[in-house]
């Protein structure tokens, strides 16, 4: 729950509402953007940045490098494996997360 | 130094040790006792305990493991909130499953589901609210809780729930705050506490400033660090660092994530939706001022405390049970009392047992439990726990 994840944006959703289409090791669902946009930086501009996810929510923008090796480091530690299998769950239970 | 091997650069790491190593013989403390750093979150806990971190830090380091994850530190009576809210009819209980095994007073959540609760595990706030959607009829109660990393996610969605007008949809919060929980340890007066190595992603959202009370009101280093075992290991060498050039300030190794003020966005959300309550109650920790935050006035149709009646109980912690003490560094996980014998990761009885990220369950998984529980009954096995190298 703690963990963060990192995630690539792979579509722009709603950009009313913030919401993309991040692939998260190679599990693709609607994430919030609302805390990485800002008029400076809108949502259409996130285009295949790289985010870290926490619960849905991106929560820090970050770069390539951070990404590959955090998603490293999680794989070692065995960590992701619980959230992404929740991640693939709760993502059938809700076709309507908006 | 088999697990220096496993780093991605144990050249570095190396490094950082001798560094360490060559500060300590300059710190004032440290020729009396060793120092007592504490790290505050679970991820941390978890890389230093895979990583063997403490092995290969000289012995005059002792790392105190802090409240590990939010899920072990709610009071078994709140457990039993979230078993009565699940178990009323017409509702569907939604929680992330690492809060599905925690023991309240009669029965975790996973027992309630086996009762026949509708109790559904998902990943994000937002699921919870999907399900409300799609399930007009029924009462959608989103199970709330965390440090400030989750505390915007809940936010936003309660935000989302107000706009789209959903009525079916509450959460129970039990969001904690790190900050206050800190300053309680910090003024007990049996605390040995030298330094922090704060956490990496509280801070992301919060930033830096939170933390300065530390080091100024206190004379405590604080270093925000992440979650890569080099990570720790550089916060570990700039506290020691501080301590050894008598400095004493709040350092961010974790820059690449966390921005000096944190995230705008998310703390905007928080301060719109929470506010802090009085006080809240922690296994292990008993009441803290100010540690939690409850739902404002404005948006209380979406808190589930007063959209249903909750039994609110006060399920004291086992007497024999010394989370506390072993919080505070006063004494290591293995020397309580019931640890290993009436205090298992199967029965837990404190909540540094409960999950895999507390300092206890983790000296039990990984340490050689033998030997500890040996040299807990062993008169003179009291402060080091390995040779001083
Ligand atoms: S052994 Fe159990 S009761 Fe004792 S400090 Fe650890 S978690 Fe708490």
């Amino acid at each position: 729950m703690c963990l963060g994840i990192p995630g690539q944006v792979v579509e722009i959703i709603d950009a009313g509402n913030k919401l993309a289409k991040v692939d998260i090791a190679g599990v693709r669902r609607q994430v919030n953007m609302a805390c990485v946009v800002d008029e400076a930086h809108p949502v259409e501009d996130c285009m295949g940045e790289w985010v870290l996810v926490h619960v849905g929510f991106a929560m820090s923008r970050i770069d390539a490098e951070e990404a590959r090796k955090t998603l490293a480091l999680l794989a070692e530690l065995g960590e992701a494996q619980a959230e992404l299998d929740a991640m693939r769950e709760s993502g059938k239970t809700s076709q309507t997360t908006r | 130094m088999k697990y220096v091997d496993e780093f991605r650069d144990p050249a570095i790491a190396r490094q950082l040790i001798r560094e360490i190593r060559e500060s300590l013989p300059r710190i004032d403390v440290a020729r009396q006792r060793p120092l007592q750093l504490m790290e505050f979150c679970g991820g941390h806990t978890h890389t230093i305990f895979r990583y063997g971190i403490e092995q290969m830090l000289p012995g005059a380091i002792e790392l105190v493991h802090g409240p590990g994850c939010p899920v072990c530190v709610l009071p078994m009576g709140r457990v039993d909130d979230c078993v009565a809210l699940a178990e009323r009819p017409g509702v569907i209980f939604t929680t992330f499953g690492d809060a599905m095994r925690v023991p309240g007073s009669k029965k975790s959540l996973l027992q309630a589901r086996a009762d026949g609760a509708d109790v559904r595990m998902v990943y994000s706030p937002m699921d919870a609210l999907g399900l409300a959607r799609d399930n007009p009829d029924r009462q959608v109660i989103f199970f709330a809780l965390g440090f400030e990393t989750t505390m915007p996610s809940t936010a936003l969605t309660v935000l989302a729930a107000e706009r789209e007008d959903i009525e079916n949809f509450s959460i129970f919060c039990n969001h904690i705050t790190t900050v206050p929980t800190i300053k309680a340890i910090l003024d007990s007066p049996d605390m040995q506490l030298d330094g922090f190595v704060a956490p990496g992603h509280v801070s992301m959202v919060v930033g830096e400033r939170p933390f300065q009370f530390i080091a100024k009101d206190y004379g405590k280093p604080i270093v925000i660090s992440g979650f890569e075992p080099l990570d720790i290991l550089q916060g570990v060498w700039m506290l020691v660092k501080q301590l050894a050039d008598k400095r004493c300030e709040v350092e961010n190794q974790y820059a690449r994530v966390v921005r000096p003020a944190g995230n705008s966005a998310g703390l905007d959300a928080i301060h719109r939706v929470y506010e802090l309550r009085e006080f809240f109650e922690w296994r292990g920790l008993g009441s803290i001022d100010h540690s939690g935050v409850r739902i404002r006035d404005a948006y209380a149709r979406f808190d589930a405390e007063r959209k249903f009646s909750v039994p609110n109980l006060r399920i004291a912690d086992p007497r024999a049970c010394q989370c506390g003490e072993v919080l505070k560094g006063v004494i290591r996980p293995w020397q309580c009392k019931v640890f290993g014998g009436a205090c298992t990761p199967e029965t837990p009885m404190g909540a540094l047992m409960v999950s895999s990220e507390g300092a206890c369950a983790a000296y039990y998984n990984f340490g050689n439990l033998d030997e500890l529980l040996q040299r807990r009954d062993s008169p003179d096995g009291v402060r080091f726990d390995r040779g001083s190298t």
